[in-house]
């Protein structure tokens, strides 16, 4: 079954407008997305084609360089990701585990969660650290590209029908209290206790382009290198190598792994099955 | 013409039918083979993988993110990712559920679609909701092969249904008759 010439051109002629929009970005906004991975940037370019109701790349092009607002929309699709309160329970346990013992050996440390996006794994850390005593000695940094979801991190206000999976997975990942605790239901939002993100210092840091901006015992980037391509990711690995302190930890998401960079090297595994790893040089 | 990747979705009955599609791909067929099962989000890590390595003897694993696709191999999306492919390798991604699942059928589908096109195989099997079609018309779409597990024969006839009104397939059969199939498609 041959392709047809028409269909074959048509996806060439989309990817040239794909690269023209991100270049076009890029240098309107400020912002690279030039180096994301293809397959689901396209999925997301898509979904905002369809909400602003135009047929093809260029033209949503045209919106995005003419109207700011349409930016911030596309912005919000390309850097919101969906996860949840406490994802994956395990990984949890083992931070409890592994990296908590390391925390109580410092008089005071600092936690980056890099991409923190609408902030629920800046609440659970926040949580955990309470639970083991730590809240006052570790302080959280937690920084996305988008202003707007750092707001909604900052406000703590998740949905409420979410409360049952996140108080199960709260349990699994060794939590020793009533998770109902920590928040207070209104309307179909659960607002979380503003105390537990009191310390925590929220900005907006674009891991693409901005540089290391402290050091750090721990760097948690959970699922946000997945959508970055591999030279991305490599300049990433970079940024982070640079901004741990000797024996700090590195957190990735469960599919991720420090393999195949070039820092690999530099990282011993403290946890392989939870991707924690652990700067050795 | 020659094929690169096969691509499988199912839900509701899936394991099992999978089980018995893989079970039935005689050994000549050596393109690299991928799976989006429909499960809950808390599947413990590593069972499918070992249920499916039960039945076969090409290495069965779930992929990493940027991991290369190699031909022989069974390729099972993790439970709560999307599974996409990119320039020969997977990606992941924690975007939205589609169709209310999360590996979505057509989120691998559309991807593969686009990455391999006339060079790609997608088959639909039993499942009780419609994920899997738009992702089958894309593969059709762009030049590829469709194969639908034949309703009648499904567990649960809705998603295959679906296939067939949203993509012209090239072939409608049982489970035992799509590894024979795609021997002729690929090794002839």
């Amino acid at each position: 079954m041959a392709l047809p010439v028409e269909r074959s051109e048509e996806l060439e002629l989309e990817q040239l407008e794909v690269e023209l929009l991100l270049e076009g970005i890029h240098r309107r906004y400020g912002l690279d997305f030039r180096e994301y991975a293809p397959a689901s940037l396209k999925r997301r370019l898509r979904r905002r084609m369809d909400g602003e109701k135009v047929e093809t790349v260029s033209a949503l092009q045209n919106l995005i360089l003419h109207d700011p607002a349409v930016m911030e929309r596309l912005l919000l699709d390309l850097s919101v990701n969906v996860t949840a309160m406490f994802r994956d329970p395990s990984f949890y346990l083992a931070f409890r585990e592994k990296v908590v013992p390391a925390l109580r050996t410092y008089p005071f440390s600092r936690l980056w969660v890099a991409g923190c996006s609408t902030g629920e794994e800046v609440y659970s850390l926040a949580i955990l650290l309470a639970e083991e005593g730590l809240s006052d000695r570790v302080r959280i940094y937690a920084t996305d590209i988008n202003q707007a979801v750092i707001d909604v991190a900052r406000l703590g206000v998740f949905r409420l029908d979410k409360m049952q999976e996140y108080t199960h997975n709260y349990i699994r990942a060794g939590g020793s209290r009533s998770f109902s605790e920590y928040y207070v239901a209104r309307y179909d939002g659960a607002r979380f206790a503003g105390s537990l993100v009191d310390g925590v210092v929220f900005a907006q840091h674009n891991l693409a382009s901005d540089a290391a901006f402290n050091e750090f015992h721990v760097i948690t980037c959970r699922n946000v290198m997945i959508y970055f391509a591999q030279s991305l990711q490599e300049h990433v690995h970079r940024l982070f190598y640079e901004s741990l302190a000797m024996f700090g930890v590195l957190a990735l998401g469960q599919k991720e792994t420090i393999r195949l960079s070039p820092h690999e090297s530099s990282f011993e595994e403290l946890n392989a099955e939870e991707r924690l790893y652990k700067k050795v040089r | 013409m020659t094929y690169e990747v096969i691509a499988i979705g199912a839900s509701w009955g899936g394991l099992q039918a999978v089980g018995t599609l893989l079970e039935g791909i005689p050994k000549e067929v050596d393109q690299a083979i991928v799976v989006a099962q429909h499960r809950s989000a808390e599947s413990s890590r590593g069972v499918l993988e070992s249920l499916l390595q039960l039945h076969i003897e090409r290495p069965v694993c779930e992929p990493g993110d940027k991991e290369p696709i190699e031909a022989c191999h069974v390729y099972v999306a993790p439970a709560d990712y999307h599974l996409l492919v990119d320039g020969g390798r997977f990606a992941l991604s924690i975007e939205a559920h589609v169709q209310f699942a999360r590996p979505s059928i057509d989120v691998l589908f559309e991807s593969v679609a686009e990455a391999y096109r006339d060079r790609a195989i997608g088959i639909v099997l039993t499942g009780a909701n419609e994920d899997g079609a738009a992702g089958l018309a894309a593969i059709k779409r762009n030049g590829g092969v469709g194969i639908v597990q034949e309703p009648k024969t499904a567990t649960k006839k809705a998603m295959p249904e679906a296939a067939l009104a949203a993509a012209q397939a090239d072939a409608v059969l049982p489970l035992e008759g799509i590894g024979p199939f795609l021997y002729g498609l690929c090794c002839v």
